[in-house]
């Protein structure tokens, strides 16, 4: 059974129930069973019309649950008095999937809620996957799902959204990474494909190059026993070069509408780093502009810590440091991001001290791993 | 079956016989120590008694509730004196017995010269649980 085919359908599933009446909360309970029925029956006997089959059963599904509330008669009144049926998909070309992206990621979500009820109603992914993706006990994502189904139960369906606030959900996903069975950095790049199909912004492109650009990196970022590997010494034949293309062919799309953005930034450095066959040949300079671009687009304390170290690269450790002076101290990284320059203008000891500092404070095992190694490194070197 | 909570201490705990911190190690007695814990968790995960583990970050602070109306009160960050937990495992072991054996085995992991540890690991029995081998033979 075709799996990624099967999740594709479940928005537009989905936005059928709702046009047909049912509220968004029961309509993606009907379409999760759906699913899941799909699963049983479909190996044996695949549906000529799967949408059309979901939406059947889904529909069933829908009238069986309301009916066995003891309020069939309530919910038919409520349905033909509301049924929106004719009336919207007469009155407006609202794109279904488009508006079910925004309603999960809705200002009233906190993140987590809003990448679940994504992950589900969106991405067609069962409550145990999502809860297995992200290390929780299934009881406790499926209470996440369901106070996130009612936040949103007073939100209409067809009002317009800010897609930056689902780009955002979309980054959280993708960044998560994967653990368990669900590759969430595979399903956020499908979801967001699937995205750039129903909207022609350009951060949306610029989100999806991103997100390829960095994901085709992912083979040569770690070693098999799970050491990380900095973006100097990765083995560049393990990059996923036909990704890497995708991701520039989109990037250059969307940047040539000349509307740029946060995430449209954020791809053009990777597709820099992309573009360098050896780490020697990295565009530096034309990184630290681009970096110059997203302190100006966002301001992010985050973005000016990397650009120090692409100014390190681009001008030199002293100049990289200089520009280091500028920033908190407190930022998260701030002392591995010290650690490195230091080490590039040659004060080991110094660099050995901030290592072991930022391995304190990493924000996951692996980094702190692997910046105890560069203390072990940088001691070794200085003791004999 | 009965679980069992291995807690390994950034500090608190008597101090190990081959104490040296990690940074000072060789980088091979880095990796050699990260592959010996990574192996005696797959080890155990093979022989269906790995339950759990993980690791906590140095900082903390302690929090308690002031009172109707009021922000908690932090105390923090932890004192130097104070014992910091660095991570647990749970085991769900037939034996007491064994589970002394398998915290003996994470002791041993290599540290600074390829040498064991030999760090003090705490072991916790959880409730509810007896022992079955020690507590009826």
């Amino acid at each position: 059974m075709n799996e990624p085919l099967l999740r594709e359908l479940v928005p537009a599933v989905i936005g059928i129930l709702v046009r047909r009446g049912a509220s968004f909360a029961a309509a993606e309970d009907a379409v999760q069973e759906a699913l899941v029925e799909a699963w049983r029956v479909w190996p044996d006997d695949p549906p000529r019309d799967p949408k059309g089959w979901l939406v059947t059963v889904a529909w069933r599904r829908f009238l069986d649950a309301a009916r066995a509330e003891g309020a069939r008669r309530r919910r038919e009144e409520e349905v033909a008095e509301t049924a929106p049926v004719g009336e919207i998909r007469a009155g407006a070309d609202v794109d279904d999937t488009l508006q079910l992206y925004v309603l999960c990621a809705h200002p009233s979500l906190t993140p987590a809620s809003a990448v679940a009820l994504t992950l589900r109603a969106v991405g067609g992914l069962t409550t145990r996957q999502i809860a297995q993706a992200y290390l929780v006990p299934e009881a406790t994502m499926a209470q996440r799902i369901s106070r996130a189904k009612r936040t949103v139960a007073g939100v209409r369906f067809d009002q317009p959204g800010d897609v930056a606030t689902v780009l955002r959900v979309l980054y959280l996903v993708f960044n998560e990474g994967y653990s368990g069975d669900v590759d969430l950095s595979a399903e956020a790049i499908r979801l967001t494909r699937q995205l750039a199909r129903h909207t022609s912004h350009e951060e949306v492109a610029g989100l999806l190059a991103l997100m390829l650009l960095h994901h085709a990196r992912r083979p040569a970022r770690t070693t098999a026993d799970g050491r990380l590997v900095p973006l100097a010494e990765q083995d560049r034949a393990l990059w996923d070069t036909r990704t890497i293309a995708e991701g520039v062919e989109i990037l250059q799309a969307a940047l040539a509408r000349d509307r740029l953005g946060e995430f449209q930034a954020q791809a053009a450095i990777a597709a820099l780093h992309a573009d360098a066959r050896r780490a020697e040949e990295t565009d530096w300079v034309q990184i630290v502009e681009w970096y110059d671009e997203l302190v100006a687009l966002t301001g992010s304390p985050v973005a000016r810590l990397n650009r120090a170290v692409a100014v390190g690269e681009a001008d030199g450790a002293r100049a990289g440091l200089a520009a280091l002076r500028e920033l908190d101290p407190a930022l998260p990284r701030h002392a591995a991001v010290a650690a490195y320059l230091h080490e590039r203008a040659g004060e080991e000891a110094t660099a050995a001290r901030l290592y072991v500092e930022a391995a304190r404070s990493a924000p996951n095992v692996p980094e702190r791993d692997h910046l105890t190694r560069q203390a072990a490194r940088l001691n070794a070197r200085l003791r004999s | 079956m009965a679980k069992y909570l291995l807690l390994k201490h950034y500090r608190g705990a008597p101090a190990a016989v081959n104490n040296v911190p990690m940074d000072q190690w060789e980088p091979d007695e880095v990796d050699a120590h990260m592959q010996y814990m990574r192996d005696f968790a797959n080890r155990l995960r093979e022989t269906g008694e790995y339950v759990d583990g993980q690791a906590l970050a140095p900082e903390g602070m302690f929090v308690r509730y002031d009172g109707e109306g009021r922000p908690p009160v932090t105390d923090g960050p932890f004192a130097e004196t104070k014992d910091l937990i660095a991570g647990w495992m749970i085991i769900d072991v037939d034996t007491y017995d064994r589970a002394i054996e398998l915290a003996g085995e994470l002791s041993a992991a290599p540290g600074a010269g390829g040498k064991p540890i030999h760090e003090w690991l705490e072991l916790r029995p959880f409730y509810g649980v007896t022992a079955t081998a020690t507590a009826t033979e």
